[in-house]
């Protein structure tokens, strides 16, 4: 942008576990249900109310520590984060300050080529709080405590990111690690990630960070990209006409792309940390490290890898398929039904690809069958059914609606290719007649001019015939006819 | 003998034996209730058409056999910082007018369980701080032994109710002493069992990591009984601890001390301890001895600290866990807001009265960013060293005995002009807190005015039962506890 300049950021951001059930209370957390219906006497903080906490996030957070290469902490706590609002019922977020769950870890971003270790200073557990729903026509606020105790965990890294670009891959790093892990759920999968960015600009050199300025939950990986160029040029704009930045809490607003000052550092909160009298410090042993070690998956960078050797795929082609876990598991789903590894990547690339983003949706989203799908590619590919019937039928079962059985819905609507070969001898016949210039051509040795009759005769059977038979009778056809 | 002069054992063996019924049993408490409860002000409400109906419950239950339980028919009446659904529950606070849980506690489900029936709810210093009972939005509870005299705190309503014979028994809970101190002023034995025996699921959290529910009543027998009931693991609560189950508390009372050694710490019985206290816990020191028990002389140094670092402690987590009464979702709001900073502000300080707005206050200063390290966090490092000086202690003897209080209880009034002093009449109760070890009061003699004296036996934490045992000795010795007042009726 300005290469007087040099930009540094730091991220904390907030990824929401996909657990069935609350962080200390059993209530779903399927938040956007009508508001106040998964709700209880523990997350409403009902006095004398007590929190336990849910066993799984415990589990999804190591995994996740594990995944972003982080420390794990053998003896963590939660502590109390106290302030008011009417959408957190306690008037205080258990969360993590003294001992997190994880620390001191890394994640490897790719830009433009160039390889980058982000360093995590740490991550931790915590609730989350309701939700405000203003109501404009009566000028009353309604909360909705469906979403408190929502598990979420919060990565903390060190000012490491130089670029918004640098940003964007790492959020994107972390979605991919995460849905590999099975921690998260489709929400963050299309991009939904809440993050607070704590940006500065310092002159290109020097040692020294600047004045610093934190925004605080955006919430899409577009919208963090644009939070950060905007905040760069405002704050380099002031630098260069000779005013200083202040340190402050902005708000961004996404709609109109921009920011504004929401408080000072002077009127910074004091939300008076303590450890959570109510929750005894958890003891994380070895064993269960070692455990969650053992069930990491492989990662996408080992998938790319493996996807080259094992099924002799391009680089790629290995990575769309490695892009998620889901579209991975089912490429070798597929081949495991014994589709060849190459027309496999082919399909999904080309065809199940381009239908799920016509279609607005992902894998992770759909439900289709690698048995069902290896059978229909089996038919198209043999040249027992024309491609364009199959991929229709694709269409059709990816859309969700398409036939429980592949075979028997292409035996009843009769879409199987013809093998009856006496009525094609009178069509090519007929075309032959029809282009005897063409004919001619191919007889002196113009043999490319074959493909043209065949589109010919496939036009005239309207695709009833296999190409591949189509093709070889003419080609005896013309033969005959050179002798 | 009348119902309400009975122990909760012996009443609970009638009624099982169908001489009495738990009906007749929980009109005799309301009978006295509406008699006496108009000049010591022990309760809150008593909302006796549930009562009766709970009753009746029960009663049907006893009488198909299904409930026999040594406790089954008995009334309890609770401190109203403990949840019973659907019956308001209010900590003594204006804050909380009218507010009926939608859930009993985890002892409140366990009391029912066994066939007790809840009688009524308890008065108590507001929020459970104060060592009085006199800072109640209802009005101060008097002294059963003379209505001049405060009945001790937090738990006073519990510790006068069952002086009086307004209750047969009750639960009360002990952050500083609250349970104790109470009992000793009153003549009664009160028991704060080791930190995490009892569930606190329910129990409206004024100091969560010193908080302990326990039982107030006529005689150790009857503490053990009711341990029974409401000890043990709950899955609610992540503090509570496997301690509180094991055997029963009831059968381990043989009353046999032979050899078991009582560690005497001369902290506790220098000059400024009141010299008729003094004089009635060292006559209770040589009962011990006559019952075959050894006296060892002990140290606990730390003791003149517990009482800042109790207060540190216990207000910065009262700050906190007071911070949820905003006037939004129940309870008292304002009507003085015209937003939403108001309606928190406003409800808060016309909610709660003046001796909880001062803690909250302090609790909040020493949680405040740049004073955390200089009071909270040592406060924590001498909460360890009281631990680990009470360790030291218990490997020299079995028990610890001491006054519960340094004096008897004062005046009505008298303390809140000296507040000083009324936090300092905590100091042999607030360690023991701390510590979270298992504390007994028993009644031991009377001073100069006739004003119960209570002595203290401290164990090792998960000690309860030897703790519970060598007050039963005591009682199998002594008739302090068989006293009744005579001014209340």
């Amino acid at each position: 942008m300005n290469k007087k300049w040099e930009t540094v950021i730091g991220l904390e951001v907030h990824v929401e576990l996909a657990t069935k059930s609350k962080i200390f209370c059993g209530c779903s957390t399927a938040y956007t249900d009508a508001p106040n219906t998964h709700c209880c006497p523990v997350c409403m903080g009902m006095p004398g109310t007590l929190p336990v906490l849910n066993g799984q996030v415990l589990d999804f957070a190591i995994k996740a520590g594990i995944a972003l290469n982080c420390e794990i902490e053998r003896e963590t706590k939660f502590d109390r984060k106290n302030y008011f609002y009417p959408d957190l019922p306690k008037a205080y977020q258990i969360s993590q300050l003294y001992r997190p769950i994880a620390h001191d870890g890394t994640v490897e971003i790719e830009v433009d080529g160039v390889k980058k270790y982000i360093r995590i200073r740490e991550m931790h557990m915590e609730e989350d709080a309701g939700k405000l729903v203003h109501s404009a026509a009566h000028e009353e606020t309604y909360p909705d405590y469906n979403r408190c105790g929502v598990p979420l965990l919060e990565i903390v890294s060190e000012p490491d990111f130089r670029s918004s670009k640098e940003v964007a891959a790492y959020l994107e790093k972390i979605r991919m690690l995460f849905s590999y892990l099975g921690i998260v759920d489709h929400r963050m999968l299309s991009g939904s990630m809440r993050a607070d960015v704590n940006l500065s600009v310092r002159k290109a050199g020097s040692e020294e960070y600047g004045t610093r300025t934190e925004m605080k939950n955006i919430n899409s990986i577009a919208a963090i990209v644009r939070a950060i160029e905007s905040e760069a040029s405002r704050q380099i704009d002031l630098l260069n006409s000779g005013k200083r930045v202040v340190q402050e809490t902005r708000h961004w607003n996404d709609d109109k792309r921009t920011s504004y000052a929401m408080r000072s550092k002077e009127n910074a909160q004091d939300y008076r940390y303590f450890p959570e009298p109510d929750i005894p410090p958890i003891v994380i042993t070895e064993e269960t490290v070692e455990q969650a070690m053992l069930s990491m998956p492989e990662f996408m960078n080992a998938k790319i890898r493996r996807f080259t050797e094992q099924y002799e795929l391009p680089e790629d082609e290995a990575a769309m398929l490695a892009s998620s876990k889901k579209e991975a598991d089912f490429y070798e789903a597929l081949v495991a039904e014994g589709t060849a590894p190459k027309t496999a990547a082919n399909w999904l690339i080309e065809h199940v690809s381009r239908i799920l983003r016509e279609e607005e949706t992902e894998y992770e989203a759909v439900d289709l069958s690698a048995e069902e799908l290896a059978k229909l590619i089996a038919f198209v590919e043999g040249g027992n059914v024309n491609r364009k019937d199959g991929l229709k039928i694709l269409e059709q079962m990816v859309k969700g609606c398409g036939p429980e059985d592949v075979e028997r819905y292409i035996q009843e609507q009769q879409l199987t290719v013809s093998t009856d070969t006496s009525e094609l001898a009178g069509i090519i016949e007929q075309v032959l007649k029809e282009h005897p210039d063409t004919v001619a051509e191919y007889l002196v040795g113009k043999e490319k001019v074959l493909g043209f009759l065949v589109g010919q005769v496939m036009r005239s059977t309207r695709g009833k015939y296999n190409p591949g038979v189509v093709n070889e009778t003419l080609l005896a056809k013309l033969k005959s006819m050179k002798h | 003998m009348q119902i309400t002069e009975m122990t909760a054992v012996e009443l609970g063996k009638r009624i099982r034996g169908g001489e009495l019924s738990a009906t007749e049993a929980v009109e005799a408490v309301y009978g006295n209730y509406l008699s006496i409860d108009e000049s010591i002000h022990a309760y809150t409400s008593f909302e006796i058409d549930r009562m009766r109906h709970n009753a009746q419950q029960v009663q049907d239950r006893i009488d198909r056999g299904k409930s026999g339980s040594v406790l089954a028919g008995v009334p309890i009446a609770v401190k109203d910082n403990i949840c019973t659904r659907g019956e308001l529950t209010t900590c003594a606070s204006k804050i909380l007018t009218g507010f009926r849980p939608p859930f009993d506690a985890t002892v409140i489900n366990k009391a029912r369980a066994a066939g007790m029936v809840i009688a009524g709810k308890l008065n108590m210093d507001e929020f459970a701080m104060g060592s009085t009972s006199e800072t109640s939005c209802y009005g101060p509870v008097k002294n059963p032994w003379n209505t001049e005299h405060v009945p001790g705190g937090s738990s006073g309503g519990a510790a006068a109710a069952v002086a009086s014979g307004e209750a047969i028994c009750a639960l009360g809970s002990d952050t500083g002493g609250s349970i104790r101190q109470p009992a000793s002023y009153c003549g009664v034995t009160g028991f704060k069992p080791t930190y995490g025996s009892v569930s606190r699921y329910g129990l409206i959290a004024y100091a969560s990591s010193l908080d302990q529910i326990g039982p107030i009543a006529k005689d150790v027998l009857d503490c053990a009984a009711i341990m029974d009931v409401i000890s043990g693991i709950d899955p609610m609560d992540s503090t509570s601890l496997p301690q509180g189950s094991g055997p029963s508390f009831y059968a381990s009372m043989t009353g046999d001390v032979k050899e078991k050694v009582i560690g005497i710490p001369g902290e506790c019985f220098d000059s400024a301890v009141d010299p008729d206290v003094l004089e009635n816990v060292e006559n209770a020191i040589r009962e011990y001895e006559k019952l075959g028990a050894k006296i060892k002389p002990i140290s606990l140094p730390f003791i003149r600290y517990a009482v800042p670092t109790y207060y540190i402690i216990a207000t910065a987590e009262a700050s906190s866990n007071l911070s949820r009464f905003d006037g939004i979702k129940y309870g008292f709001r304002s009507e003085d807001c015209d937003n939403i900073d108001d309606l928190i502000v406003n409800s808060r300080s016309e909610g709660f009265g003046a001796e909880v707005r001062k803690r909250i206050l302090l609790g909040t200063f020493v949680l405040s960013s740049g004073y955390y390290d200089a009071y909270y966090n040592k406060a924590l490092k001498m909460k360890q060293m009281i631990m680990d000086g009470f360790d030291a202690a218990f490997r020299e003897c079995d028990v610890i005995i001491c006054p519960t209080a340094p004096m008897t209880a004062p005046k009505l009034g008298s303390s809140l002009d000296d507040p000083m002093k009324m936090y300092l009449s905590d100091i042999f109760t607030v360690s023991v807190n701390l510590a979270g070890l298992p504390g007994l009061s028993v009644p031991c003699g009377f001073d100069r005015n006739g004003m119960p004296v209570g002595a203290q036996l401290i164990g090792a934490a998960g000690n309860d039962r030897t703790v519970l045992n060598m007050g039963h000795a005591f009682q199998l010795a002594t008739d302090y506890h068989m006293r009744k007042p005579g001014g209340a009726k």
